[in-house]
């Protein structure tokens, strides 16, 4: 890898810019930017997962990888175009740092509760004799999976939150971005909804690092999934 | 039944090797029985194959197991997308095949399922036709990481083909037609042929269609092609491996219709021309035009 330097979150316009060509842009107009970013800055450790359910508009997504050395900055120029392997949506075969390919949305979550069940069970106690199988926790491995209001809109989302909320997937969190952009919106809120589920969720300022980063650094002991809801202005 | 030995093969898988993993959404899931590994997700198909696709995220092996529609047809973007476009790899095991909710009707019949499965890019199908079979190739693809189909169903054969591939069962004369049995389809098509000058062979993996075993395997100019589901499936195959050849293809299979009609496998299976007698007619026409 060429270039792997290590940049800040003021660095972002310009890796913005690098990638669109877009010089007189509002890039704070990114609704994940703020949340990608605390994100890989103070949120994710090793042994951790991050998968981007909503996979539209990925130029935050890709300009934070960019600045945290995940990807070289050298491809972001090439967004879109025919050899990149950057696209409109993310692509885990083609782009470095990312695990997660999508653009069909309401898949994310479904595939966290898969990879989350892994992770817990990744040392199974032996049953026994005569009980039932119990599995035991591991230290390490979190599970974050970013969503959009809209997003939520697709059904298998439901699947995903009502199974986790049963399975108590503790180390499972997902983050939707509320940008009011669901037309038939969320009466009374999405966190009441997961919360009948069996999660926990709480809302923040989606713009507000430090709140992010506190909502983001969940029990290590929690029992139950966890909601983050970042509100942004369209 | 294979069913039945599906389950105990992957019992004994998931005591055997820790990257296996069963997943169920209430089909099958007793039958399974509990295991730390067995994850039931309830009636939630998208979840499912997503659940599916995480394990295998994480280095597993997972095995999701349902009735065809409800396996492939409800979810199928899933296993474009959480499987496919995410490169990742499992097991899918089906039950029910065309017609063996003959009873339930048009919602538990899914004879479109291997057509379907086969028009995503890098997957395996296998539609073994015995138990023994079954075993063998399920055992087979959970060594692997990679995408695979099995189809199983209530109709089999009277006994299990060794060797697994292209196996040519029967030589007719130089002038004869090849006979293509697929899965089950076997017992009938040796039936139907018992008197015909014909070449009887048999496969039980249709993708990768072995291209290469047909041509060798083809006396004259004759294909017929036999198999449980949609009319067809693997006509386009036949096609690009003959493609140098002059060649008539007779594809047999159930046909593309809204076919509304109870009753019983072995009547639907006459309905569609797939007993005996039936094939044994379409290839009397076929050989006689």
């Amino acid at each position: 890898m060429t270039t792997t330097t290590t940049l800040g979150y003021d660095d972002l316009p310009e890796l913005l810019t690098r990638l669109t060509g877009d010089e007189k842009h509002d890039w704070s107009a990114l609704s994940t930017l703020d949340t990608l970013w605390v994100l890989h800055d103070r949120v994710l450790a090793d042994g951790d997962r991050f998968l981007l359910s909503k996979g539209h508009g990925p130029q935050a997504y890709y300009a934070v990888l960019a600045a945290k050395g995940l990807l070289p900055l050298e491809l972001l120029a090439s967004w879109g175009s025919f050899d990149s392997p950057l696209g409109n949506h993310p692509d885990r075969a083609l782009a470095p740092g990312v695990g997660f390919s999508s653009g069909s949305l309401g898949h994310g979550l479904g595939v966290a509760v898969g990879v989350a069940l892994a992770l817990e069970a990744s040392a199974a106690e032996p049953p026994a004799p005569g009980g039932t199988p119990r599995l035991r926790r591991l230290a390490g491995g979190r599970v974050f999976c970013l969503v959009g209001d809209a997003e939520l809109e697709e059904g298998s989302n439901w699947e995903a939150v009502q199974f986790a909320g049963r399975a108590r997937l503790g180390i499972l969190n997902a983050i939707a971005i509320d940008n009011a952009s669901s037309t038939h919106g969320w009466p009374d809120g999405l966190e009441r909804r997961f919360m009948l589920e069996g999660w926990t969720a709480v809302r923040v300022d989606g713009r507000d690092h430090e709140q992010l980063a506190a909502a983001l650094t969940p029990d290590p002991d929690a029992v139950r999934p966890h909601l983050v809801v970042a509100e942004v202005s369209r | 039944m294979m069913r039945d030995r599906f389950y105990r093969a992957l019992r004994e898988a998931l005591d055997a090797d820790e990257r296996v993993w069963a997943v169920t959404a209430e089909i099958g899931t007793a039958s399974l029985g509990p295991h730390p590994r067995h994850v039931n997700v309830g009636i939630r198909e998208q979840l499912l194959i997503g659940v599916a696709a995480g394990l295998a995220l994480e280095g597993k092996r997972p095995v999701a197991h349902s009735y065809a529609p409800f396996l492939v047809e409800r979810p199928y973007e899933f296993l474009k997308l959480d499987l496919g476009h995410n490169d990742l790899g499992a097991v899918l095991v089906s039950t029910g095949a065309s017609y063996d909710g003959a009873r339930s009707g048009r919602t538990h019949q899914a004879p479109e399922d291997v057509a379907a499965v086969a028009a995503l890019p890098g997957w395996t199908i296998h539609v073994p036709g015995h138990p023994d079979e079954l075993e063998h190739l399920f055992r087979e693809a959970l060594r692997g990481d990679d995408r695979v189909y099995i189809r199983m169903s209530e109709e089999q054969n009277h006994a299990r083909v060794d060797g697994g591939g292209f196996t040519v069962l029967r030589r007719g004369s130089a002038a004869s037609p090849l006979v293509l049995a697929v899965g089950p389809t076997l017992a009938p098509v040796l039936e139907a042929t018992a008197e015909l000058d014909a070449t009887v062979a048999y496969l039980a993996t249709v993708r990768p269609f072995d291209r290469e075993a047909l041509r060798a395997a083809l006396p004259a100019t004759d294909v017929v092609l036999v198999e449980p589901y949609q009319a067809g499936t693997s006509a386009a195959e036949v096609a690009a491996a003959l493609l140098d050849r002059p060649h008539r293809l007779l594809a047999l299979g159930v046909p593309n219709v809204e076919f509304r009609r109870y009753g019983s496998g072995p009547e639907h299976r006459a309905a569609h021309g797939l007993d005996a007698a039936g094939i044994r007619a379409s290839l009397e026409a076929f050989l006689a035009a």
